[in-house]
């Protein structure tokens, strides 16, 4: 398979790598489009397996990956494109932060002035000019993460692997990176990024990758991949005028297995094994009795409880 | 202009420069270079205000025993394995390899790079080593080791010392930085080696010529004998020739170079996880 579509994907055709008798992932079938996908899955669920795999660090036990239609066994080919800011916390020895990017600059074969630039962009991109000058091994843990960050865009690539890169930022530090990432994603890159803080991939993931004991659990769009989970019914918050009438009348369906009043009086939140019965019945009810419907919306189509639904409470931090 | 390989070459050997060779670290790689500067300074020292002693033929038979059994079989090979199995083994153990997998560089590049950086530093430890300390062993002898460097023999031994030294950190390097690349532990590898280049004298014919140090030793211009009662044991063999050991040391070490940076492509970032 080749061509320009695939040309702008990352592939991978039942790709599957073991440690030994130890299984990493197993026939994964995966196609990623450019934007922001997040990896989320418990601890050895495979994340990182998957991005050393896209990356080129290691190599699949079987099948194929292609990165924007490159083999990761191609390093000349791949280093242009692909930047990884991976989870190890270590540096090389004794260099101070400008010399760490400036280095790995010039090792990409890069011009003197061409490095200079590049290191000085990349630096201020996240916010460690002032710091430039300091040795690395005296950075704090955040600047140490922001400073991989830096390493891994500062040769401008088109895909952006990034394991657990909001770790150690202050509140502050991870919504300017966030905003990044949605930068990126907005430019037509890849931005893949593995992260247990869920409420946040949530807020920035174009799709999901679900992940669990090296098995891709789900894939897509989070609506998507939500209205796939049949077993676990939909909740919906509607809020509304009189929400204890609009509750009397829609338990009586079979297809509303729990309705709740909401805490703050003022709406109800139900669950239905059919939300396409449920909108229709929703249409009728509020024609028949003149309800003031102020909003209706899912309240389970997040990361967080499609991965409770999907993995359970196997380690992933909210 | 530099295309970029070249860019990347002195990239790669810049930056070792930068975090490995000015560090505190490789604090003990000097010292095995300093130690017999120090100590033919000294003897020069001694000998000077002891008039009389050693004769110019002593001294240069004390250096070749001092350059075969502390240069060959002690400081560069203890050198070259502190130096070359780093190369590697130290970004395994430290978790660094993966900067340099990630950029766009060829493998046998990156590897051809790292063994340039190294054998810099190796050249340019033992080998001025080698020529200081030789310069320094018969200085005591005033005029007459000036005579001896400047239109005897000296010279000629001199540069004979320093190549053999260049060679044995071009061999060792080489076996050191493929020990470093694929072995866990590149002591093992270093012991097993060390074993078999001190056991090369008691060895057959055939078998002495499967090591490093039969040819190193074969280009040393003066040679030294194995003492008694172990003489008994040692086998005689004829030296290789210069036209043999020289390029016969550097085909070895390019082919362990070249299995290295072929091998390079396959290796994976794991650090032991």
């Amino acid at each position: 398979m080749s061509g320009p579509l695939t040309n702008r994907l990352i592939t991978f055709g039942e790709v599957s790598r073991f440690y030994g008798e130890v299984l990493g992932i197993n026939r994964v079938n995966l196609t990623i489009p450019p934007g922001i996908t997040s990896l989320v899955g418990p601890n050895g669920s495979g994340k990182t397996t998957l991005m050393n795999l896209m990356t080129g660090l290691i190599r699949p036990t079987r099948g194929d990956i292609r990165v924007l239609g490159i083999p990761p066994d191609r390093p000349e080919e791949l280093g242009p494109i692909v930047g990884y800011c991976a989870q190890f916390d270590n540096f090389p020895k004794g260099l101070t932060g400008y010399q760490f990017l400036h280095s790995f600059l010039r090792i990409r074969g890069m011009s003197e002035v061409e490095c200079a630039e590049r290191t000085r962009s990349a630096l201020d991109t996240v916010n460690m000019t002032d710091a430039a000058q300091r040795p690395v091994g005296a950075y704090s843990k955040g600047m140490r993460q922001r400073i991989k960050l830096a390493q891994a865009i500062a040769h401008d690539p088109q895909v952006l692997v990034l394991d657990e890169p909001l770790n150690g930022l202050d509140p502050m530090a991870r919504a300017e990176t966030i905003a990044l990432f949605q930068q990126w994603g907005a430019q037509g890159r890849h931005v893949i990024v593995s992260s247990h803080i869920l409420h946040e991939v949530d807020r920035i993931s174009d799709q999901v990758i679900l992940l669990s004991h090296g098995y891709v659990v789900a894939e897509g769009e989070i609506q998507g991949v939500r209205s796939e989970v049949k077993d676990q019914p939909m909740q919906i918050l509607i809020r509304c005028d009189h929400p204890n009438a609009l509750a009397a009348r829609l338990f009586q369906q079979d297809h509303v297995v729990e309705a709740k009043i909401h805490p703050d009086g003022k709406g109800i939140l139900l669950r239905t094994t059919d939300a396409d019965r449920f909108y229709l019945l929703l249409n009728r009810v509020v024609l028949e009795t003149g309800l003031d419907v102020e909003s209706v919306a899912p309240a389970d189509d997040d990361v967080n409880s499609v991965y409770q639904y999907l993995i359970g409470g196997e380690g992933g931090t909210v | 202009m530099n295309p970029a390989w070249m860019r990347q070459l002195t990239g790669v050997i810049a930056l070792e420069w930068k975090k490995t060779f000015l560090s505190r670290r490789g604090w003990w790689v000097y010292l095995l270079a300093l130690g017999p500067v120090v100590l033919t300074f000294l003897h020069s020292l001694i000998r000077a205000r002891n008039q009389g002693g050693h004769s110019l033929f002593q001294d240069t038979q004390i250096f070749a025993g001092m350059f075969e059994l502390y240069f060959l079989r002690l400081g560069i090979f203890f050198g070259c394995l502190g130096i070359f199995s780093n190369l590697f083994r130290g970004e395994m153990l430290e978790k660094t390899l993966h900067y340099y997998f990630l950029t766009p560089m060829r493998r046998e590049l990156l590897v051809v790079g790292k063994y340039l950086s190294g054998l810099i530093v190796a050249l340019v430890l033992f080998v001025a080593s080698t020529g200081l300390s030789f310069w320094l062993i018969g200085r005591h002898q005033g005029a007459a080791w000036s005579e001896f460097l400047q239109h005897g023999a000296g010279l000629s031994q001199m540069i004979w010392y320093m190549v053999v030294a260049a060679l044995a950190c071009v061999g060792y390097g080489a076996v050191f930085l493929v020990a470093g690349l694929f072995i866990r532990n590149p002591l093992i590898p270093a012991a097993v080696v060390m074993v078999w280049e001190n056991l090369n004298p008691f060895l057959p014919s055939l078998l002495k010529k499967f090591s490093v140090i039969f040819y190193l030793k074969s280009l040393c211009p003066v040679q030294i004998n194995v003492p008694p009662p172990l003489n008994v044991l040692v086998t005689d063999t004829d030296p290789a020739s210069a036209w043999i050991a020289v390029p016969g040391l550097l085909v070895v070490a390019m082919l362990v170079l070249a299995y290295a940076a072929i091998s390079a492509r396959r290796v994976e970032i794991s650090y032991g996880e």
